[in-house]
């Protein structure tokens, strides 16, 4: 066992990093389920801003036209969802599912001669300045855009539900859509816009994985993200801060055991791999105990009555 | 008419398969509390939701003031001047007073300023609420405040209120009267849709009655008797209930100091309730919804279980049984929300017979079900009690309220029940299904049966109860002989109003 071989700064830039995608797409999807809609398809939309992300960035030879296209390509996949949910009414499980199965068999046909080629590298970030400040310059300053965009992503949806009238319209539509549209408002329009921030949000997780966190294209490269940030949303009890809480742990855990693997720790590797899952879970439940509750139209299809 | 705020004319709503409104005029001018009567489907919502932009008529002009009004959502009809109270509330439950109000309102100030403009409102017209609560905490009457209050901080020159009283104790309905006389007085008009006959004729200035989608008719109120206008609704002579003096026959439900601690955070204790039914009498037990009716009709029902020796049938115990074992027995329930309780809205009128009435109809055979005696049987509920349907194939969420309620009061009716205790077995149903349900309950106590009617519609209970008893925040109080009660004692038996000076009586 070498501790030591773990240097621990690099080791908080990587916990970052594994985080960030469960992050992007975690509070994309909270945002949807605040809007009273459960998109499962959320891996299905990462999948495919993955390999968007990976054609343009490779093409184009920008990673910042990848990220574009990888929020382009999972809005675009949501829009499915969309029409299907909201206009012609489909059950959202079964919808949400059939995303998921879509989006990774069409990312594989998407992505088939791309296989094995390296994507342009992203450069420094906008902060790397500030980061020959020692040891706290790289923790805080050394990362790349889509971090510190998703840091500011959270912060946005926060301060967006919490103190203005599109996030109250938004809570209200998700709590009781037959109030809602009562008082005039487009239920179906704003399900519709926060599915699709929804879509954008996962489209960039996936392409965080395929263009900066392994970067290169392999079938189903997700692995599951996509599910871990959906079970995320309700163990945070839908509140924003503790989706940044909970990918965060999520993330670092998952980064530290991999490190830990790689130190030899005398600890079967089963219990290393499975302690992300359980410290998230944990902590989350505790956190989760007080009195909160999933929106109130969360997963039920609106049918406008007279 | 000149001077009208709000002048309907030749209105028209067809929806497939049903003319909703048929040529509907009326005129409404300020200040006036207007009347809108008329039975279940009569084409009441339809007309104010027309009013209220939710939906737009096939023909025929709204005017306002003079000029043309056709609101193409609610905004617009707010903007114009209209303010609607549900009778369904549509308030958001995780949210805030404040926050619900400012979701109704087109351009809402800051919420520090809104919550002071709420308490001063809510001050003006004596409808005490404080914005920062959660609504999902509030009572009934306290909802209702919230909507009227929202309403009103819009300025309405119009105020259509759907079945405002439906839940509120007299002492309730006492102020909410003082609140709209005083709007009327500042030129408020006030457009009234109740089933009560009474309150209007205390109320309104004037009335217009639709059946079937048409006007048949207008009157004063004031001058006009309960029994005209109801009949003018349904546009029958209304035979009223037919009873005869009550022998009291043995005791044979007797509920022995039952006390039961709420399950759920929002639901009531039951504390040391202990009253006897018996046989040939209606006793009434009344009381503001939420003061543990749910609770009592679940634990009598078998739902949930109580400590033995609480609950007894004709000296059995029957407390820890459940519906079925009681149902076996001869004692049946039929709960207070139709869709989802007493029936499963998606399943077929069949189906829902078959759901209660297995056992005791002899339904099933050898673990098989016999979906042909099962269709008899809710043919017979269907034709006995005059149930509006094509058939018994229908899924029961297709019936409206009043036919639905006679189908799942009829079910349980129609099974012979020696105890049958029911949960507001007219809540929203129109005067004519209500009657037939009504009598219905007399003849079945006549043949000898023992019945428990809970309900808020203390009229009701007056009517057909022969003792009559209050819950209140779970307590029940001594049965007593209903002849000798005014609605005054009963109200006071109620416990008064919720967080208002109670009337001076």
């Amino acid at each position: 066992m070498d501790l030591s071989a773990i240097n621990p700064v690099l080791l908080i830039g990587a916990m970052i990093a594994a985080a960030t995608p469960i992050l992007l797409a975690a509070t994309g999807e909270l945002v949807a389920e605040r809007a009273g809609v459960l998109n499962l398809g959320v891996e299905g939309m990462m999948i495919i801003g993955a390999v968007c992300g990976f054609i343009i960035a490779v093409n184009t030879g920008s990673p910042a036209f990848g990220f574009v296209a990888a929020a382009i390509g999972g809005a675009g996949l949501s829009l499915v969802f969309a029409f299907l949910t909201q206009a012609t009414l489909a059950n959202q499980v079964a919808s949400g599912l059939g995303l998921t199965l879509f989006g990774l068999g069409l990312s594989a046909l998407m992505g088939q001669t791309y296989v094995g080629i390296k994507p342009p590298s992203m450069g420094p970030g906008p902060f790397s300045a500030l980061s020959d400040i020692p040891v706290f310059g790289r923790i805080l300053f050394g990362h790349d855009a889509l971090v510190y965009l998703g840091l500011l992503f959270v912060a946005t949806v926060w301060a967006t539900l919490k103190h203005t009238r599109a996030g109250l319209i938004l809570r209200a539509v998700g709590e009781n859509h037959d109030a809602a549209h009562a008082l005039g408002y487009k239920v179906k329009r704003v399900r519709t816009l926060a599915i699709l921030f929804g879509g954008a949000c996962a489209g960039l997780g996936g392409a965080y994985i395929s263009l900066i966190r392994v970067p290169q294209w392999t079938e189903g490269m997700t692995a599951g993200v996509g599910w871990i940030a959906l079970a995320l949303v309700v163990f945070a009890s839908w509140k924003p801060w503790r989706v940044l809480l909970g990918a965060y742990l999520f993330g670092g855990i998952t980064q530290l055991q991999l490190n830990l693997q790689g130190a030899g720790v005398a600890i079967p590797v089963e219990y290393l791999a499975m302690s992300p899952y359980v410290v998230t879970i944990v902590v989350l439940v505790f956190l989760s105990a007080e009195k909160s509750r999933a929106p109130g139209c969360l997963g039920r299809t609106f049918h406008a009555s007279g | 008419m000149t001077g009208a705020l709000l002048a309907l004319s030749g209105l028209t709503k067809a929806y497939p398969g049903v003319l909703a409104n048929d040529d509907v005029s009326l005129s409404i001018a300020p200040g006036e509390v207007h009347a809108l009567l008329g039975e279940n489907g009569a084409g009441k919502s339809t007309l104010v939701k027309m009013i209220y932009g939710l939906v737009a008529p096939n023909a025929g002009r709204m005017e306002m003031n003079g000029a043309v009004f056709a609101p193409s959502d609610p905004r617009a009809a707010r903007a114009s001047g209209v303010g609607m109270v549900f009778q369904h509330f549509s308030l958001f439950d995780a949210l805030s007073v404040a926050e619900n109000i400012a979701l109704g309102m087109e351009d809402p100030p800051k919420l520090r300023e809104l919550s002071a403009q709420i308490r001063d409102v809510s001050e003006t017209y004596g409808l005490p609420l404080s914005p920062d609560r959660i609504v999902g905490d509030l009572s009934a009457g306290e909802r209702q405040r919230v909507e009227i209050i929202r309403c009103l901080l819009g300025k309405p020159r119009l105020l259509i209120m759907d079945e405002p009283t439906s839940v509120l104790t007299p002492q309730e309905v006492t102020i909410l009267f003082e609140t709209l006389r005083k709007l009327s007085a500042e030129g408020t008009a006030i457009l009234y849709i109740s089933h009560k006959l009474e309150e209007i004729r205390v109320l309104c200035d004037a009335a217009t009655i639709l059946r079937g989608g048409r006007v048949v008719g207008t009157c004063d109120p004031r001058e006009t008797s309960a029994r005209q206008m109801a009949e003018m609704m349904v546009g029958r002579v209304l035979a009223g209930p037919v009873r005869e003096a009550p022998e009291p026959g043995p005791a044979l439900l007797e509920i022995k100091s039952l006390s039961v601690p709420s399950p759920s955070a929002f639901g009531v204790s039951l504390k040391d309730v202990s009253f006897a039914v018996h046989a040939g009498e209606i006793l009434g037990i009344g009381g503001v919804a939420g003061n543990g009716q749910d609770e009592l009709l679940a634990i009598l029902s078998g739902e949930w279980p109580c400590l033995p020796e609480s609950v007894l049938f004709k000296g059995r115990d029957l407390s820890r049984m459940g519906p079925n074992a009681r149902r076996g027995l001869g004692v049946l329930a039929a709960p207070e929300e139709r869709l989802g309780h007493a029936a499963a809205p998606d399943m077929s009128l069949t189906e829902n017979a078959m759901l209660t009435a297995a056992d005791r109809q002899g339904l099933v055979s050898r673990g098989m079900l016999d979906w042909n005696r099962a269709r008899d049987f809710a043919e017979r509920v269907i034709g006995t009690f005059d149930v509006r349907t094509p058939g018994p194939a229908n899924a029961a969420r297709s019936l409206s309220g009043g036919n639905l309620q006679k189908f799942v009061i009829g079910r349980e009716i129609l099974q012979a029940p020696d105890v049958l205790m029911v949960n507001q077995p007219t809540w929203g149903v129109d005067a004519a299904a209500a009657a037939a349900i009504r009598q219905a309950l007399l003849d079945l106590a006549k043949n000898g049966a023992g019945i428990v009617v809970i309900s808020q519609d203390l009229d009701e209970l007056m009517e057909i109860s022969d003792r009559f008893a209050a819950l209140n925040e779970g307590r029940l109080s001594a049965p007593q002989p209903t002849r000798k009660l005014d609605v005054e004692q009963i109200g006071l038996m109620l416990g008064g109003a919720h967080g208002m000076e109670v009337a001076n009586v």
